[in-house]
């Protein structure tokens, strides 16, 4: 019995000892992340200088609709009469027909101006995120439209699936201060 | 019915490794126009009616930081009552009660994101990766169930985790794993945790994130594979008693290590074992052990032969899976995206593929070199190479020291809760006589 006695002991010294390791193993951890500790938590976003407009945002988002819309820089656009942003790039005709338009839920509303000039406003509740007119507005305009995550509906995964597939490492974490990367305004 | 438990556990198993296995295997090839950083070509309008822009575009809010510090205030508040409940009230009724709030809070409402689980990775990236600053409230899910599994056992499993709660909730026919076969499903759980911290440290993936089953229900969205996953844990885990947290989970894992030292943890019985074996039934985590006798002086003897043979295999068993992990750094380097890009742009450079992906005309669109991405990739397998002798020396270390268990033997008098093992759900209170005497003459005194 004395020899169970010292067996328990000499166990219980091993679990102190290691209790006190595993503590001061934790303690040095959380030293080390305190010096590693960001000022600020981050998010999610998109680099509108990167983005191909590939179409993954409005399919990989965790959200059944995407966290993602489209964004206009009204002092980029160009307030073209053919947007194709707005038209399929071969339109049946120039007119705001749904078969002309590129966007699939019809999101782009377009408004005359004055001659030659229109202007093209996003309804974000219809927008999906795809990017069709994106692609459009960079392959043949000034690139006014363009992705960005919106931080109203983003659940700001600790690994954003649309990032996991995204094709150009377009998305990165930003500071929650500054959460929008907008295009530079430069005109050719 | 525990060859029924068998089939299941393999087929979830199995279904996982083919979830893991087939992955997203990069993008379907498609016809790509766009350039990068497009030109503006057309010069702002000169309206001559004097029309004023719109202002700029809309920017709503992200969720206010303050939220994020109530959560890690609801955490600590969670573990704390976890702890009370588990080893001074000791009521299961009360732990169930926290259990289905966590899960309703932490995962419904809280979406399941951030979790202490996922959190492994952060921590991981944030050493690796000197750009990358953890934000506090990330430290904090990660270090206080540990900090709390340190002091009263794994209260964070019982009642606090959302996965946990969720599983628990839909166990209904337990069924019991044999000891042997639920070390070795464990050893799963290893490997997670070694292959989650190789892609965190390395900046590929967190893959924590990306498979974990429960986060679809905890959104109802999802993508479906997941969603599929989830489903088959639900229903493995109708009989098998929270196969996700026993045989997967990777912080599962380092808190059973440290509840082994824990300073308090679940005592069956309020006061003294009387070995009555009622409650040997009771945990369908199998993680009750029973009373031992001391071994036979020929069992000793032979015991002792076969752990000197094991301590002495162990070196060679670290150093093989060791060496074996790196044999695998082309195939775990794939879950690199710059590994990914070049091999693809290897391919179509040799002729061998047609077509282009998203991803190598992003590339190309750059402008840049295809021998910086060349070096930058093989890079990256070198950081692999290191990590496969990393992690297949863990999983060395990890398959050594389990075989040593088999050697190694404890005397028990009592009925005690395995203190690696037991979730602290309380269930083995409620079978033990002395627990129930000890509640009547609670009631007593009161009325």
């Amino acid at each position: 019995m004395a020899e169970n006695k010292n067996d328990i002991s000499r166990r219980n010294l091993l679990r102190n000892g290691f209790f006190g390791t595993c503590l001061a193993g934790l303690g040095g951890l959380a030293g080390l992340l305190a010096g590693r500790l960001g000022k600020t938590r981050t998010l999610w976003q998109i680099d509108p200088n990167i983005c191909i407009a590939c179409g993954n945002c409005a399919t990989r988002c965790v959200l059944e609709e995407s966290a993602v819309k489209c964004t206009h820089d009204f002092e980029i656009c160009g307030y073209c009469e053919i947007c194709f942003g707005f038209f399929e790039p071969e339109p049946y005709d120039i007119t705001e027909g749904a078969e002309n338009q590129s966007c699939p839920t019809g999101a782009i509303k377009r408004k005359y101006i004055e001659d030659p000039y229109y202007e093209y406003t996003i309804d974000e509740s219809l927008c999906i995120g795809c990017g069709k007119c994106v692609k459009g507005c960079m392959t043949f305009g000034n690139g006014a439209l363009f992705l960005q995550v919106r931080h109203d509906r983003c659940l700001n995964c600790n690994e954003c699936s649309i990032a996991a597939a995204c094709p150009s490492g377009a998305f990165k974490r930003v500071p929650a201060e500054r959460p929008y990367i907008l295009k530079k305004v430069g005109h050719a | 019915m525990i060859r029924f438990g068998h089939i299941i556990i393999a087929t979830a198993v199995v279904v996982n490794l083919c979830a893991v296995v087939s992955g997203r295997h990069g993008l379907p090839a498609r016809e790509n126009t766009a350039k990068i950083a497009a030109p503006q070509r057309f010069p702002p309008p000169e309206f001559e009616s004097g029309y004023d822009l719109p202002p700029s575009p809309a920017a709503p809010h992200p969720r206010q930081s303050i939220y994020e510090y109530i959560d890690v205030a609801v955490l600590l508040a969670a573990l704390i009552l976890a702890s009370y409940l588990v080893l001074k009230m000791r009521s299961r009724r009360a732990i169930f009660v926290l259990m289905v709030f966590s899960l309703v809070y932490f995962g419904f409402w809280r979406k399941g994101c951030v979790c202490p689980i996922g959190a492994i990775q952060n921590i991981v990236l944030s050493i690796f990766d000197r750009d990358y600053a953890v934000p506090i409230t990330v430290s904090a899910f990660f270090l206080l169930p540990l900090i709390f599994t340190l002091f009263f056992g794994r209260v964070f499993c019982s009642a606090v985790c959302p996965l946990g709660a969720i599983q628990d909730l839909v166990l209904l026919r337990p069924v019991s794993v044999p000891d042997w076969l639920a070390s070795g499903l464990r050893v799963f759980a290893y490997l997670y945790l070694g292959l989650a911290v190789l892609f965190a440290a390395t900046g590929s993936a967190f893959l924590i994130c990306r498979y974990d089953p429960f986060v679809s229900f905890f959104r109802l969205s999802g993508n479906l594979n997941i969603l599929i996953i989830g489903a088959c844990f639900l229903v493995v885990g109708l009989f098998i008693g929270r196969p996700y947290c026993r045989f997967f989970c990777p912080y599962g894992v380092i808190l059973r290590q440290l509840s082994r030292l824990s300073r308090w943890r679940v005592t069956i019985t309020p006061d003294e074992c009387i070995g009555c074996r009622l409650c040997e039934d009771a945990c369908p985590f199998g993680a009750i052990r029973k009373p031992a006798d001391e071994w036979s002086a020929t069992e000793y003897v032979r015991g002792k032969k076969t752990l000197a043979l094991l301590i002495l295999l162990l070196p060679v068993l670290i150093l093989f899976c060791g060496w074996a992990g790196a044999r695998f750094k082309n195939v775990t380097s794939r879950m690199h995206s710059t590994v990914r890009l070049a091999e693809r742009i290897y391919l179509e450079e040799a002729g061998e593929v047609e077509g282009t992906t998203d991803a190598s005309l992003a590339f190309r669109a750059t402008g840049r070199e295809v021998k910086d991405l060349y070096e930058e990739a093989s890079g990256v397998r070198g950081q692999f190479a290191i990590g496969g002798w990393l992690l297949g020396g863990f999983m060395g270390l990890v398959i050594g020291v389990k075989l040593t268990a088999v050697s190694v033997w404890r005397q028990r008098t009592d009925y005690e809760a395995d203190r690696a093992g037991c979730l602290a759900c309380g269930r083995c209170f409620k079978h033990c006589p002395r627990e129930r005497l000890r509640l009547s003459k609670k009631d007593k005194a009161i009325s």
